[in-house]
């Protein structure tokens, strides 16, 4: 029982860090598709003003998947970091080089300076959800089994690259949806029609890549298969896909803002009706919730913890993303520091 | 008995390459803990000084303070999110069977950096758009979190020295787990206290040692004075206290992990009126070569008598107690830190002598010298006292529980080997990266305080900080009064 609401809690923080963490990604896949540094300054410009603000808030909740999964599941944890040391090995260097990258560029001034840094955090960005969402999918595959140790073949799988692929286009499509709205935010309608293509191409892409999906891991990973194509989880997959469609439209229209939820709702559904699909399994057919769950006493603690968490940290962040759409967050200019 | 090469044989090959990797990701990620501890504490400090004084010395400086702690707080982000990976990649054993066990310190950790991830995001975007006093009180609870986050992984860490808060069944596994008595573990009141001491202790004097080396160099206006003053006086006052703290935690290694301290100690075999040995190196057969040594005076630090029994490292199989070169490592390291911390008590004296008599800085150009390196030094004090922890510890990542080669991953050496050589290229250059980047914002500073007359001096500060919004434009606006080369020094060419 405790051990199922820690599994929910975790799904929570994976949901949160997929939509948080998601839209940041995007936007440094669009920084890296830019194109040269003249062609590019302007969607630059506004990728920086509307990452920086909240790009560590964002990844903190990654830090909590982590420690949810190693104090509440320790077997869980040791499996994947076993069998998945490579993905996860490249993903953590990956996030080094995207937050120095971004952090870095800001203030530098040398063009070139500037280059390499950019480039650096656009590149990583692609990378990192690539090997995070590959494992994931090697995970959902079956592959994983407590004892397995790191080979190729436990992750460099149909499944696994396809759901690194779509993980990548789901970023972009949070990423170019969240961009579009904060063009007009920002006062930059020339950047408004250029995110909105982006949107666009990126939720073609995706749903050519999750029919793809859908027809391979058939073979591949019957039990989530089962799961994503039965009952609630199908009906999640449908109202997603619904939500997704309605972001392409809503960009285009006069409540943009809306867009905005749409788009973390589909990623969010389609995050949670995996979760859904790999009942009652951690780790799909091998490692079960109640098989993983560490001492009752920690689990309970836990859920104190994570309730906590919720009454501290939702306020807090509430009122963060309030300041940051209401631009009252701003960064120093270089006049305050320097007179 | 077994001796060291044994030992070392019987350790499986990837186990050097995933200790050497996560020595040297720690090293570097604590290198900016104190920063992200004790900085916004006193850029505050100086911020309530700015605002209650309308002092506008004091207002720039927190604002500049702030401008590096953007960058910094980003950098420890991603090392510290290393960490976190790492111990599924280096140490899945030791996760898989204790995380749930001492893991619930992370999770206090964890939501302690979101509200402070939260908060400095609004301190540091805040300046220009709230009003002054919000502003500054939505930072207060800044240092407050950092002590939260310091909380659950010194629990941790301290769990790791004197585990307990379980029971372990027929198979070794741990069992009736009680989270309370594991996250207040014997060490960690000692441990807590004289690491949230050393955190503050060190931000103050490398905050104060910039300030010291321009002072040296001439820049003897207001505004260095102050820059100078208000971290250095936090760090002078918390210096004895250290030395007091330390001292405690010393005594309590002695107490609570005997063979640890044998190993800081360099004691071979358990006796009464032990001599203390400063530095030297111990041989295999117990003999130690070179030092300075004291005679009956560890027993007497240990226990305030010649006649306290002290426990020696031969207590033990060597199986089960580090290494002679490892005991060594850690006694070097507690001599250093110990070293330093008396020389930076004679350098708070200092300061508190002439203040209390003259309230003035001390004149002479000898005390500045010493201030500017006073910051390195307290850094480097602080990666002796993790490496007399860790490596004092060895050969337990779980004292007297398990081994660090029990809870070293399977994967190959040579992929822990290529990820340790990438991660330290990427290291140098993310660090290398991040002091110019610091450095160039210094020297932008530099040429704009010359390029006006006399910046702080009578003028009314603009009204900038808490000013009317400019245009988002993609650089800020220059500004670039005709620069007067105010202390004789040529000002570079921008770049
Ligand atoms: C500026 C920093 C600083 C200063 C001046 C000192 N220390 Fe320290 N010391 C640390 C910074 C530090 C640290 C980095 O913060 C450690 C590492 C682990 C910890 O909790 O604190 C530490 C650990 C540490 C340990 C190991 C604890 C353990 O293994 O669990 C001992 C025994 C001491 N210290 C003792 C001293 C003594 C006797 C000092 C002075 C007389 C002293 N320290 C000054
Ligand atoms: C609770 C979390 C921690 C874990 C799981 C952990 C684990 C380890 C392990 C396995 C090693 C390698 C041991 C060896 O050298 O053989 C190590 C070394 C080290 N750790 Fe810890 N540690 C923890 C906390 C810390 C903290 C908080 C610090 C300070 C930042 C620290 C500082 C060090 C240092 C300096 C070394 C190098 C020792 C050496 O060179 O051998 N550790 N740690
Ligand atoms: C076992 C060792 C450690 C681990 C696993 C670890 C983990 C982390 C993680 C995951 C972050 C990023 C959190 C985020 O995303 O917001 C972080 C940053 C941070 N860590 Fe560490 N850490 C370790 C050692 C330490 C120590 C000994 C301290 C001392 C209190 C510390 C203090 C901080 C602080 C204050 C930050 C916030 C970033 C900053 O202010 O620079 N860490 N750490």
């Amino acid at each position: 029982m405790t051990a199922d609401i820690v599994a929910w809690v975790l799904l929570l923080a994976v949901v949160a860090y997929a939509c948080g963490g998601g839209v940041d990604y995007g936007a440094g896949f669009w920084d890296l598709l830019a194109g040269g540094a003249d062609r590019g300054k302007r969607p630059r410009w506004l990728i920086d003003h509307a990452m920086a603000p909240v790009w560590e808030v964002n990844n903190v909740w990654l830090i909590f998947v982590l420690v949810i999964m190693w104090t509440g599941f320790p077997v869980f944890f040791q499996t994947v970091f076993t069998a998945l040391w490579l993905p996860l090995a490249l993903a953590a260097v990956g996030l080094v080089l995207r937050g120095a990258g971004f952090a870095l560029r800001k203030p530098t001034r040398r063009l070139s300076e500037r280059r390499i840094y950019g480039a650096v955090f656009a590149v990583s960005s692609l990378l990192t959800p690539f090997f995070l969402g590959a494992a994931v999918g090697a995970v959902a595959s079956g592959r994983v089994a407590p004892g397995t140790t790191a080979s190729a073949d436990v992750w460099a799988s149909t499944t696994s690259v396809l759901a690194g692929l779509l993980t990548v286009a789901a970023t972009a499509f949070l990423g170019a949806t969240f961009l579009t709205v904060d063009a007009s935010r920002f006062d930059a309608p020339d950047l408004v029609g250029y995110f909105r293509l982006r949107v666009w191409v990126s939720l073609a892409v995706l749903g050519a890549l999750a029919l793809i999906g859908l027809a391979v891991t058939h073979q591949h990973t019957s039990h989530v298969y089962q799961g994503l194509t039965h009952g609630i989880g199908l009906v999640l997959v449908i109202v997603a896909a619904v939500a997704a469609a309605a972001t392409g439209g809503l960009v285009a229209g006069p409540a943009a803002g809306w867009a905005r939820y749409t788009s973390v709702a589909s990623v969010a559904l389609v995050v949670a009706a995996w979760g859904l699909a790999m009942r009652p399994y951690l780790v799909p057919t091998s490692l079960t919730v109640q098989e993983a769950a560490g001492a009752d006493a920690t689990l309970q603690w836990l859920m104190i913890v994570s309730l906590v968490a919720l009454v501290l940290i939702g306020p807090a962040l509430v009122m963060l993303y309030r300041l940051d759409t209401h631009g009252v967050l701003e960064p120093l200019t270089d006049k305050d520091i320097e007179e | 008995m077994m001796t060291a090469t044994d030992v070392l044989a019987n350790a499986p090959a990837q186990l050097l390459p995933a200790r050497e990797l996560m020595a040297f990701t720690l090293a570097s990620h604590i290198m900016l803990v104190p920063f992200g501890v004790a900085l916004p504490f006193i850029t505050l400090l100086m911020h309530y000084r700015g605002l209650r004084k309308a002092d506008p010395a004091a207002l720039l400086l927190a604002r500049r303070w702030s401008a590096v702690m953007a960058v910094q707080f980003a950098v420890g982000i991603i090392t510290g999110t290393v960490l976190s990976f790492e111990f599924g990649l280096l140490w899945p054993g030791m996760m898989g069977r204790w995380g749930d066990v001492f893991g619930l310190g992370f999770g206090v950790e964890a939501w302690a950096f979101f509200l402070e991830a939260i908060l400095i995001a609004i301190y540091l975007y805040g300046w220009r758009r709230l009003k002054p006093w919000t502003h500054f009180w939505l930072g207060v609870p800044l240092p407050l979190t950092a002590l939260l986050g310091a909380f659950g992984i010194i629990a941790a860490n301290s769990w790791m020295n004197t585990p307990q808060g379980f029971a372990l069944d027929s198979t070794g596994n741990p069992v009736n787990v009680d989270v309370r008595s594991a996250v207040f573990t014997p060490m960690f009141g000692p441990e807590y206290w004289h690491f949230v001491v050393a955190m503050f202790l060190t931000a103050g004097y490398v905050v104060a040692g910039v300030y010291a080396v321009g002072w040296l160099r001439g820049r003897r206006d207001r505004y260095h004075r102050l820059g100078f003053c208000v971290p250095f006086t936090v760090a002078a006052i918390l210096t004895p206290v250290q030395f007091m703290v330390g001292d405690a935690t010393a005594r309590a290694v002695f107490h609570k992990q005997p063979v640890k301290f044998a190993a800081m100690e360099i004691v071979w075999n358990t006796d009464t009126h032990v001599p203390e040995y400063m530095f030297g190196r111990l041989q295999e057969d117990g003999s130690i070569k070179g030092g300075l040594k004291i005679p009956q005076l560890d027993s007497i630090l240990a226990g305030f008598s010649p006649s306290t029994q002290v426990t020696g490292l031969t207590s033990v199989a060597a199986s089960d107690r580090p290494t002679t070169t490892q005991a060594t490592i850690a006694h070097w390291a507690f001599d250093i830190m110990v070293t330093i911390a008396g020389l930076l008590i004679l350098l708070a004296l200092w300061y508190g002598w002439c203040w209390l008599r003259r309230r003035d800085l001390p004149r002479s150009r000898w005390f500045f010298r010493c201030a500017a390196v006073a910051g390195a030094a307290s850094l480097l004090t602080v990666e002796c006292g993790w490496i007399t922890t860790e490596v004092g510890r060895q050969p337990w990542i779980v004292y007297q529980n398990m081994r660090v080669s029990d809870a070293v991953t399977p994967t190959h050496a040579t992929s822990l080997w290529t990820m340790f050589g990438i991660v330290v290229v990427v290291y140098v250059l993310v660090f290398g990266a991040f002091l110019g980047v610091v450095l160039a914002m210094r020297r932008r500073w530099r040429l704009a305080d010359v390029g006006f007359a006399h910046p702080l001096g009578g003028a009314p500060e603009t009204d900038t900080p808490y000013g009317p919004r400019p245009e988002l434009t993609t650089a800020g606006p220059k500004p670039a009064p005709p620069a007067e080369p105010g202390t004789g020094r040529a000002p570079g060419g921008p770049e």
